[in-house]
């Protein structure tokens, strides 16, 4: 154990070594894994750039509403939802299975087995899905929020999923030293509590219907842990990889670590009802729904706490790095979308905020400028590792760096700040409704500006990652990563 | 963290507590809820009961409304439309007279899907029915439904014409045909007249049925 990992006060370095036989096993593992990993990654930035324009044709619809009227397949439900779909079950869980069972692979020093059957299970995920969101386009969708999947390509997706998730948990199974790290720990959370979430809400809102609002509860409980106990756990541990290995300095404190882990397990679960505030609900379930949601500040508080002490001092180091400047963005938007997340299931904040675009803008702000960041970043570490090769240029990385930011801030403030007026304008019912829709058209044609730099972000991702994937040349055998400074600049 | 059964333990027992909590208790403390009467009166012991004869709310789904239902649930309009109102004193909606009281859980008892909705893009529409009534409120959905911006000048609600067909007048108008002044950017030209299909009927009728002009013992509506 000692040769493959620092231990220093209970926290370690995962995995840093220079003894060859350890890089040497590293590779093994890397290349057991290397064809379906490769194999989720291009499908996620495939998905990432189909579910960007479904997006943008959703953006400008709601300013432009005689955009793309012709047919049924393009009206503003079936474009939201195909959007929702290809960029959370598309782009998010593939970018998971890519980059979190390749570190879970690495954490356990175990070599992936019979990685072709992994590769199989992926692509019928893949198939699912695309039957999946062609369905819901076609006429099918069942407009349960975060389920609009049809249900004849739901258990094709539920299978599949399943046996990319025992994957996860074999590796783990068939693990090398007894020391577990934070990250495993989220992994493992993540790859169980999603299947329970899916199937349960599948069967209790499609398959046997629960009798009235219990289906909404259900729904809720589902949703808000789709990002809380799915995307938030696997982003906080390829975060929680990442910073370490990257700046070559532990974890700052093991404890912080634990009760991170736990508070989030444990509150997050409870929080999601707090989409039904003020809704034909029992208070109860609400007011349970606002204390998880407020107690939410103790794990995010722990784990900024925890992150931006082992980054204090290494700034600049970050900023060269490609893989840390999206991670500490995405870290730093973790603490900020949960705080803001906290406040908005306060009564009287959700007063105004509910059934606005503030919401929207603040599901964006989690799902891409937290979790899309970070797990981007998982991208730009993993593919040199998996291909052998560096990054072709950092120009393009850069763009893509610096669009994302830009346009995902412009997004969350225009959302917001529009989405807030939209409320405190929807509560007066001296105004009439149809000026409370004008009111929030300067918002939503930002929110679409917001969409393009995204998309210009994306192009500049996807151009970068096919050159590496398919151009031979000289980036091939370049030998030194490619940074975002030389160290000159770096110090100016 | 070195004590794995604790790990799973942990990782299982989070979920099944708010998994029991959130879905399973409220199935248990409201998923068997009945239909009911408007008020209760009280029996010879004093029990609250159902007086005999009088009808039983909500009413259940069916007909034409139904297959509406499932044109609106095709159609995605919970993406841009609630269906429940909230009380009194907390938010706008009794005020803005999309609906007389607030709803409960009874009100949904009877519907295959609940569609609560999270978002007003556009107005709450639990009691639409309740607002734009008959054949007049038939007339002003369709028309609506074809082109927003006939009704509700600024909406950046879609239009739906997709669901009406365009076809030439082939002697006396139809009688179902929606009726567009002849002066607006949106009449068809002269000589054809604007059907809804069977689709645009239904999502109509179910429209007409969203209401909640009954009381309920726990939700009365009060004058």
């Amino acid at each position: 154990m000692s040769d493959s990992t620092k231990e220093t006060e209970g926290t370690v370095i995962p995995y840093t070594t220079n003894d060859s036989s350890m890089r040497a096993e590293l590779s093994e593992i890397d290349r057991s894994i290397r064809t379906a990993s490769v194999f989720f990654i291009v499908s996620a930035v495939g998905w990432l750039l189909l579910g960007t324009v479904f997006a943008l044709i959703a953006a400008i619809k709601l300013h432009e509403p005689s955009f793309a009227v012709g047919t049924e397949y393009s009206t503003f439900g079936r474009m939201r939802a195909a959007h929702l779909n290809s960029m959370a079950l598309g782009f998010g869980n593939n970018m998971i299975f890519g980059v979190c069972l390749w570190i879970m692979a690495r954490l356990c020093r175990a070599p992936i087995r019979h990685g072709g059957l992994l590769l199989i299970a992926g692509a019928f995920w893949n198939i699912g899905l695309t039957i999946g969101i062609a369905g819901l386009i076609k006429g099918d969708i069942t407009s349960v929020e975060w389920l609009e999947i049809p249900s004849y390509a739901t258990p094709l997706l539920a299978i599949s999923y399943i046996l990319v998730g025992i994957w996860g948990v074999m590796a783990f199974r068939f693990r090398k030293g007894d020391h577990v790290y934070v990250s495993q720990w989220y992994f493992l959370g993540a790859l169980f509590w999603f299947p329970w979430l899916y199937v349960i809400a599948q069967i209790m809102i499609i398959w046997a219907p629960a009798q009235g609002v219990v289906q909404s509860i259900t729904n809720w409980w589902f949703a808000h842990n789709v990002l809380g106990l799915w995307l938030t756990p696997m982003a906080l541990g390829v975060a929680y990889y990442l910073i370490p290995k990257v700046l070559g300095r532990p974890i700052y404190s093991y404890y912080l670590s634990v009760l991170g882990f736990w508070s989030l397990a444990l509150f997050y679960n409870w929080a999601g009802v707090h989409h039904l505030i003020g809704g034909p609900v029992p208070v109860w379930l609400i007011s349970a729904g606002i204390v998880a949601s407020v107690m939410m500040v103790i794990p995010v508080v722990v784990v900024a706490i925890n992150h931006h002490m082992t980054v204090v001092g290494l700034h600049r180091e970050g900023w060269r790095s490609p893989t840390m400047r999206f991670v500490v963005f995405g870290a730093i938007n973790y603490t900020f979308v949960s705080l803001i997340g906290s406040a908005m299931a306060l009564r009287d904040v959700n007063l105004v905020t509910h059934f606005t675009h503030f919401t929207v803008g603040h599901a964006h702000h989690g799902a891409y400028g937290f979790f899309g960041m970070i797990l981007f970043g998982g991208v730009y570490y993993m593919m040199p590792r998996m291909l052998h090769r560096e990054w072709p240029s950092a120009s393009l990385i850069k763009i893509h760096f610096w669009g994302s930011a830009l346009g995902i801030l412009l997004m969350v403030f225009a959302l917001q700040i529009g989405g807030w007026i939209q409320g405190l304008e929807m509560n007066n019912p001296e105004i009439a409704f149809l000026d409370v829709v004008q009111n929030t058209m300067p918002w939503l044609k930002a929110r679409s500006v917001s969409g393009f730099l995204l998309l210009v972000a994306h192009l500049a991702f996807a151009v970068n990652f096919f050159w590496m994937l398919f151009a031979a040349g000289k980036f091939r055998t370049k030998n030194t990563p490619t940074l975002l400074h030389t160290k000159e600049e770096g110090a100016v | 963290m070195k004590s794995l059964p604790l790990l799973f333990l942990g990782i299982f027992f989070m979920l099944a507590f708010s998994f029991t909590g959130i879905v399973l208790t409220s199935h248990v403390q409201f998923g068997a809820l009945k239909q009911t009467t408007e008020t209760l009166e009280a029996d010879e012991n004093g029990k609250p009961v159902m007086p005999e004869g009088e009808t039983l709310y909500p009413l259940k789904e069916g007909g034409i409304a139904l297959q509406g239902k499932e044109v609106y649930i095709s159609m995605g309009c919970i993406y841009c439309h609630s269906q429940q109102s909230r009380r009194e004193s907390f938010g706008a909606d009794v005020a803005r007279g999309w609906a007389q009281r607030a709803t409960v859980p009874r009100d949904y008892i009877s519907q295959s899907r609940v569609l609560l909705g999270t978002m007003r893009t556009g107005p709450d529409l639990v009691n639409v029915g309740g607002r734009l009534q008959g054949d007049g409120g038939r007339e002003w959905h369709h028309k609506h439904l074809y082109n927003p911006q006939i009704t509700s000048v600024g909406s950046n609600m879609p239009p739906f014409a997709f669901l009406y067909k365009v076809q030439a007048i082939d002697g006396a108008p139809s009688a179902d045909a929606v009726t567009i002044p002849a002066d607006s950017p949106y009449a068809p030209p002269a000589g054809y007249e604007i059907i809804p299909t069977r689709r645009a009927k239904a999502l109509v009728e179910y429209l007409l049925s969203l209401k909640i002009d009954y009381s309920l013992p726990e939700a009365p509506i009060l004058d």
